[in-house]
């Protein structure tokens, strides 16, 4: 466990080194505020709440997270670093581990760091902060997923630019999935486990329900199994293909 | 203590390693030659644990490598080739996360890094970011990282590589140094490298082990090896010089003249061209006793595939 650690303060130093952090949170912050206010109307709204702010995330994440994530191995791979990263007297799957939580508490980070927003809407009304907290934990949790998605993606190939589009339009499947757009192309033909299986996969309608302070455990559950599902494939490429 | 049973390891089609087998004892520094392509890289990756070998056992102290890779691991300093590091970050960061990593804490990681530190002075470079330093100082960077924990196994992949003759003299004497009960491996091209600080000599070529023994063993397999070279002041009658008994052939370096005698197998021949010298009075400038050439020899060792 303690490699574990050591590991991810290098890797969560590198992001501070490497100015990717800041670029990640400067660019998070100045979007999903102008989203919130200009797009989703918070103001306008009349109403104390950050639902205008949250609906907005999981396409931010979209772009966001796959370019926060497409160095984590494409770069050790590129610089050969990997190689020795791999010798050191660690195993792979610890290496992951850091690898994913040091990105993921640059993500928090980021999360945190909108506090004005809950600042303002607390100072115009008296929203309910238990849905507020709920829609910061499930927001973090789909970071997360997006995270080992572009993760994955990342371990693939020393390309960066390809790490970023694959998990790019991976993540945005996982988006879809649950919109009207995807599921009208099913309804008329399909039955409707289908059209329920294909929706449950979809980040939208697991976060709709966190977003509104809802936190079932099988919300939760679902993007933790699909954070462990990718990291998972992530590592098994890895072992597979190191020297690639 | 190594001992690597007929490795194998293919990429597709192509082998890289074909059937290596030998064992490697503590004390033995070990250069490992070869041509670009030969295998000698992956050999050195298969052995540090980096990739998988298709088919083939490794053990180290008895060890299987595949079955204790961490405890192997912990054993091993390794110099992968270019040296790689976390650009990043600084010097002195980077030696503290590997001392971390090989589980130094405190007083003694302050210790270990202070004096691998001093051992291949990076004193001035502490405080610089890896990717802002030239190919020298990363090198070196590289050697420190390896021996930080002054590992009982040190495989280093060209060390020397893009090092100016002072630092290539500089890493050469810091091996011989190592304590005598350690297992050195490195590559290189270059073969007087190999004389300079290992005892012992292993060539690959096509991913087959060619040669493996001493480099005084190495030497002996060179035609030049106790050959007599003479270089005259003016051109002179050496006709003499061929009939003497115990010299099996003569050769004539056509662009200055210079005379090499070769010797017949174990026969010493050197008293009877100096007599014959002195007798004939032939002006001779100098005269050398070959060592052999290592690189003939390397060529010779390298190529008898090809032309087979």
């Amino acid at each position: 466990m303690s490699n574990v650690l050591i590991l991810l303060k290098r890797e969560f130093a590198s992001f501070f080194a490497t100015p990717v952090a800041y670029v990640f949170i400067a660019i998070f912050l100045i979007l999903s505020g102008v989203f919130a206010f200009f797009v989703g109307g918070l103001y306008e709204r009349g109403q104390a709440d950050l639902l205008a702010f949250f609906n907005f995330h999981p396409w931010l994440y979209l772009f966001l997270v796959p370019a926060m994530a497409m160095r984590t191995w494409s770069e050790e791979r590129k610089s050969g670093s990997i190689e020795l990263l791999m010798t050191l007297p660690i195993s792979t799957w610890q290496a992951m581990i850091a690898k994913y939580l040091a990105a993921w508490l640059v993500l928090g980070l980021a999360l945190v760091l909108t506090f004005p927003l809950w600042l303002t809407v607390n100072y115009l009304g008296n929203p309910d902060n238990g849905i507020i907290l709920a829609a910061y934990i499930g927001s973090w949790f789909m970071a997360g997923a997006f995270l080992a998605i572009g993760i994955c993606m990342s371990a693939m190939t020393k390309n960066q630019v390809i790490a970023f589009i694959l998990s790019v339009v991976v993540c945005f499947l996982f988006v879809v999935s649950g919109s009207n757009i995807v599921l009208d192309i099913f309804k008329n033909w399909a039955p409707n486990l289908v059209i329920d299986t294909i929706a449950s996969f979809s980040f939208l309608t697991h976060f709709e329900a966190m977003s509104k302070g809802v936190i079932a455990l099988n919300d939760i559950g679902y993007f933790l199994l699909v954070t462990l599902t990718w990291l998972f494939a992530g590592l098994i490429i890895i072992d597979q293909k190191k020297a690639d | 203590m190594i001992s690597v049973k007929n490795l194998y390891k293919s990429f597709g089609d192509v082998m890289a390693v074909d059937d290596l087998s030998f064992e490697i004892k503590p004390g033995d520094v070990v250069g490992f030659l070869g041509p670009n392509g030969a295998g000698k890289s992956t050999t050195m990756k298969m052995l540090t644990g980096f990739l998988p070998q298709s088919s083939g056992e490794i053990s180290i102290f008895d060890m299987s490598l595949s079955q204790h890779p961490i405890a192997i691991k912990k054993r091993i300093g390794y110099l992968p080739e270019g040296a790689p590091a976390y650009g990043d970050m600084t010097t002195l960061q980077f030696l503290n996360f590997i001392a971390q990593i090989r589980d130094y804490s405190g007083k003694e990681k302050q210790e270990r890094i202070q004096d691998v530190i001093e051992k291949v002075e990076l004193q001035d470079v502490l405080d610089k970011p890896i990717e802002n330093l030239s190919k020298g100082f990363k090198r070196r960077v590289g050697l420190a990282q390896a021996l930080l924990h002054d590992p009982q196994i040190l495989i280093l992949d060209e060390p020397t590589d893009g090092l100016d003759p002072n630092q290539k003299h500089q890493v050469r004497q810091l091996i011989q140094n190592l304590a005598k009960d350690k297992i050195v491996i490195i590559s290189t091209h270059i073969l007087e490298e190999v004389s300079a600080v290992c005892n012992r000599v292993m060539i690959i070529a096509n991913g087959k082990l060619m040669f493996n023994g001493t480099p005084e063993e190495l030497n002996r397999k060179s035609r030049y090896y106790g050959a007599i070279t003479l270089r005259f002041s003016y051109k002179a009658d050496t006709s003499e010089l061929e009939e003497l008994e115990g010299v099996a052939g003569m050769e004539v370096n056509p662009e200055n003249g210079d005379i090499t005698l070769f010797a017949e197998p174990d026969k010493q021949i050197l008293h009877l061209v100096t007599a014959l010298i002195q007798r004939c009075k032939l002006p001779v400038d100098s005269l050398m006793i070959e060592q052999g050439r290592l690189d003939e020899v390397f060529r010779d060792i390298t190529q008898m595939e090809k032309a087979e």
